[in-house]
């Protein structure tokens, strides 16, 4: 057999094992996106064709939609830089610190710090608000009243004030994820001589350590995580209409773009403007990963 | 002093100066597990301990109130509560064994075989992982639609089963897969398919565990399907159900049933991550972007 049919059947059978997930991969993943940069453009409301509108949209969300300027834009900015970085921070010390307790304690408070990923967020709404009630039945507001560190009940889920720093502290439970396990890993299999090599050359204490070994030793994994970390906050972003239980939440306090998306696309059944949202909303997210490939990417 | 530092990673055995972590990651497990140690206690209360003012936090007399409360309730709507359970079953183990399979033919093409596009396939791949479903729900819709999925017991199915993270870490993965044993194989006459079974499945099976936990816990989690893609209530998943618990459910007996049900979610998702734990740490080993 000649060297190019060689290649040529090579090519081949790579295709056929890639085919089902390619074909899958391009109709419920790559095709919706094109689809939505298509429909941003048209005026759409799932019953008549859609109609083209050209930049209508794009121009009316950012020059005419008070509620996506005044509320949603800076609620996702605001929840996206304090959950995402904050998330992402603690499981990389808690998985530093985990390396460094012994094999069977590590494995049960890895299991514990895990254990939220495995819940489902609709299902553990029930227990947040709960947990969050806003009357003096409410466990945290039980709790606060006799320690005496608040006099009435707070309306967590009810009050524009309380609503995001309790989305924020439900993403930041829910946090250590697949990126964690990955960082965890990564930090249990850089090899001990590189230790060695790094005192020799004269670091001097546990946090040069990190700086000069750790983290360069450990960028891939982190990379990783950093990745899995954006997408999880803007994923858990709609958390807030579930928590205060409508959309729009109580004066859009816990509005995010998810939730304006969902307002527009299945309230109000606006689908080219909620598209439009959409293909923001992915570009937001691809500038946040671009950034994290810049930090940890092959700079060095 | 410096080799001394070297060696405090992964340690055997415990040592006094591990106290300073200890003393941080005890009291973080606790405050992460206080939520589920809750649901648990939530769901074995009787209903007069729900009603408790003030509210306790641990169930004191536990009792299978809310779970029989539960299946009475789904045995009076229209739909048979097995229904459900078998909807939620089928369409996990579906998803779960299609899963797998195609990420494990594609995370081979891509580890393993030499082709032109494969940089790029990959690289596309990686790009995805920042991929928010749903930012994009009503595309897909349309495509849902288009393809003649809608109301069928496939639509649980077949939208979900690319998963670029789960490719991504099988790729990783394969990628430790020398290839001299697969030339080995190809001289001794083995054919790609035979290759694939007995050399690449065997040799990655921490990595498909781990698209096995991942794509459980989608799976058996997401109402997706039943919310937008179906009309009739009878192919519908548990989960489904459980997530109109969480909208009506505001009375005290609703409340019992809701956390009941979220215990019924949770348990599956516990044991099998459990029982699969060490493939996900030798998966993760491999997992970083470079």
């Amino acid at each position: 057999m000649s060297k190019r049919n060689e290649q040529k059947r090579e090519e081949r059978s790579a295709y056929l094992f890639l085919a089902p997930y390619l074909i899958l991969f391009l109709a419920f993943i790559v095709i919706p996106v094109g689809f939505a940069m298509m429909l941003s453009f048209t005026d759409f409301d799932s019953v008549n064709f859609p109609a083209w509108v050209g930049l209508k949209n794009y121009i009316t969300l950012f020059t005419s939609d008070a509620v996506f300027m005044q509320y949603v834009v800076p609620n996702t900015l605001k929840f996206s830089l304090i959950a995402g970085p904050l998330g992402y921070i603690l499981s990389f010390i808690m998985a530093w610190m985990l390396a460094q307790i012994p094999k069977r304690s590590r494995t049960v408070l890895a299991l514990i710090l895990y254990s939220p990923s495995m819940t489902s967020g609709v299902a553990m709404t029930v227990i947040w608000k709960v947990l969050f009630n806003g009357d003096q039945t409410g466990y945290l507001n039980s709790l606060l009243l006799n320690w005496g560190l608040i006099r009435e009940p707070v309306q967590w889920l009810q009050s524009t004030e309380w609503l995001m720093p309790v989305m924020i502290l439900v993403t930041l439970w829910s946090s250590m994820g697949v990126g964690f396990l990955s960082m965890l890993a990564g930090i249990l299999n850089i090899n001990p001589e590189l230790y060695e090599a790094g005192y020799i050359d004269g670091v001097k204490n546990r946090f040069q350590e990190i700086v000069h070994i750790t983290i360069p030793s450990l960028k891939p994994q982190m990379l990783f995580g950093a990745v899995m970390a954006v997408v999880n906050t803007f994923q858990a972003g709609a958390i807030g209409v579930t928590l205060a239980g409508s959309n729009p939440t109580p004066q859009y306090a816990g509005q995010l773009v998810l939730n304006h998306i969902e307002d527009y696309g299945f309230l109000r059944y606006e689908m080219g403007y909620a598209s439009a949202i959409s293909v923001v909303l992915l570009i937001f997210i691809a500038v946040c990963s671009k950034g994290v490939f810049k930090l940890f990417g092959d700079s060095d | 002093m410096a080799s001394i530092q070297g060696k405090k990673m992964n340690p055997t055995r415990f040592h006094p100066s591990q106290i300073k972590f200890y003393a941080i990651l005890i009291p973080m497990a606790i405050l992460t597990g206080l939520p589920i140690v809750f649901i648990f206690s939530q769901a074995l209360k009787p209903v007069n301990e729900l009603y408790l003012y003030p509210p306790r936090f641990f169930v004191s007399n536990p009792s299978l109130t809310s779970f029989r409360k539960l299946v009475e309730t789904m045995n009076s709507s229209d739909v048979p509560i097995y229904r459900y359970f078998f909807n939620s079953i089928m369409s996990t183990l579906l998803t779960v064994l299609c899963t797998v399979a195609i990420t494990a033919f594609a995370g081979y093409a891509l580890a393993k075989k030499k082709f032109r596009a494969k940089n790029l396939i990959f690289s596309i791949n990686t790009m995805a992982l920042m991929f928010v479903g749903a930012a994009v729900k009503i595309p897909k819709y349309l495509i849902v639609y288009e393809t003649g999925l809608i109301d069928r017991f496939a639509v649980h199915v077949i939208p979900a089963l690319a998963m670029p993270v789960g490719l991504f870490l099988v790729k990783q993965f394969m990628d430790q897969i020398p290839d001299e044993l697969l030339e080995a194989a190809k001289i001794d006459g083995a054919t790609d398919w035979y290759t694939f079974r007995k050399i690449v499945v065997p040799l990655s099976k921490s990595s498909l565990a781990t698209v096995v936990i991942l794509t459980f816990q989608t799976a058996w989690n997401t109402i997706e399907a039943s919310e937008l893609y179906l009309n009739h209530d009878n192919l519908k998943t548990f989960a489904y159900y459980m997530s109109t618990l969480t909208t009506t459910g505001n009375d005290v007996a609703g409340i019992g049933m809701a956390a009941a049900a979220t215990l019924i979610m949770f348990i599956p998702n516990l044991i099998i991550f459990i029982v699969m734990q060490n493939n996900v740490m030798s998966t993760m080993a491999h997992s970083g972007i470079k």
